[in-house]
């Protein structure tokens, strides 16, 4: 059994480690080139401008980007996946993607100046690469094609966005998806169809985000309980007038 | 048996995402393959479903109707 003193030295140990990998880790040139931005950019042009980039790890939790704050720092997800959310003023929260290696998580106020449009939370450890707006915009002067890349992943979000917002402004995708549950629905006594939020999406031609959220909704109207891993139908009448009416 | 969320080898890409949002470390790397391993402290959040890239990790519901 470890005593406390060797308990404290492990933690202090664990502790200098993260201060190491914050602070000693180095910019990875051909992870640069990975990154939407920078794919247009050649080995020795990334070398010459690694420098002006820092590297940051978060942990599980940390909120990265706060709704309504200024930025002058644009992050890149280097490692690890990071949950880019609304909140409503009830405290509901909406998330809009998800963040995987290589995606910006606030190019919009970078570029309009304006606050964060969003929030942003690590779902796990994540790294971080991050370079300064003045920075930035110095190295699109001097690479245009960074620019021309730049539109193209702004014009890939709006898309995104856009698609989004048809979902969930409209309320047949809710119609829809009760469909689907209710075609799927079992009694629980014989084998009953298993199906991944992903599925329920691909079949409603819409979000996994956007399934999420109707089945939340659905919860809170009382029609459904989430349980573990069972969507259990408490008033199937109630889903039925929802598919009618949305029909 | 607790039920677990299910991977898929072929589709899996080993780019460790779901490794890294796993909140109850259920989800390891065990001689390069991402294994899942039981636990009752899994709560079936469908993180590791959502950042896997490649559709490897999948957590279903079974879809029932409550006896009234």
């Amino acid at each position: 059994m470890l005593i406390v003193s060797e308990i404290a030295i492990i933690l202090t140990y664990y502790e200098n480690l993260k201060h190491d990998l914050r602070t000693t880790m180095t910019i990875d040139v051909t992870f640069l080139k990975s990154i939407p931005y920078f794919t247009v950019m050649n080995t020795v042009e990334l070398e010459a401008i690694k420098s002006l980039f820092s590297e940051k790890m978060v942990q599980r939790g940390e909120v990265i980007i706060l709704e309504g704050n200024l930025s002058d720092t644009l992050f890149f997800v280097a490692a690890g996946a990071v949950k880019v959310f609304k909140t409503s003023a009830q405290g509901k929260e909406q998330i809009l993607s998800i963040a995987r290696p290589g995606e910006a998580l606030n190019d919009v106020p970078i570029f309009d100046g304006g606050a964060n449009p969003i929030s942003a939370q690590a779902l796990g450890s994540v790294i971080l690469y991050s370079i300064k707006k003045d920075k930035l915009q110095s190295l699109m002067q001097q690479y245009p094609k960074i620019a021309i890349n730049t539109s193209k992943v702004l014009a890939g979000r709006m898309r995104q966005l856009v698609a989004l917002v048809e979902d969930l402004s409209f309320r047949h995708v809710l119609g829809r998806v009760t469909k689907i549950l209710l075609e799927h629905a079992g009694d629980g006594t014989a084998a009953n169809d298993h199906l991944t939020q992903q599925e329920m999406a691909a079949m409603a031609g819409t979000a996994r985000e956007v399934v999420a959220r109707s089945l939340k909704l659905l919860e809170e109207q009382g029609h459904i309980r989430l349980e573990r891993h069972r969507i259990v139908i408490t008033d199937k009448k109630s889903l039925e007038e929802i598919v009618e009416d949305s029909g | 048996m607790v039920e677990m969320p299910s991977i898929n080898q072929e589709k899996c890409n080993r780019c460790g995402l779901c490794i890294s949002v796993c909140a109850c470390r259920a989800i390891i790397l065990v001689n390069n393959r991402v294994t899942i391993i039981e636990t009752a402290d899994c709560h079936w959040c469908t993180v590791c479903e959502a950042v896997c890239p490649t559709g490897a990790l999948t957590c279903s519901f079974e879809i029932i109707i409550e006896e009234e």
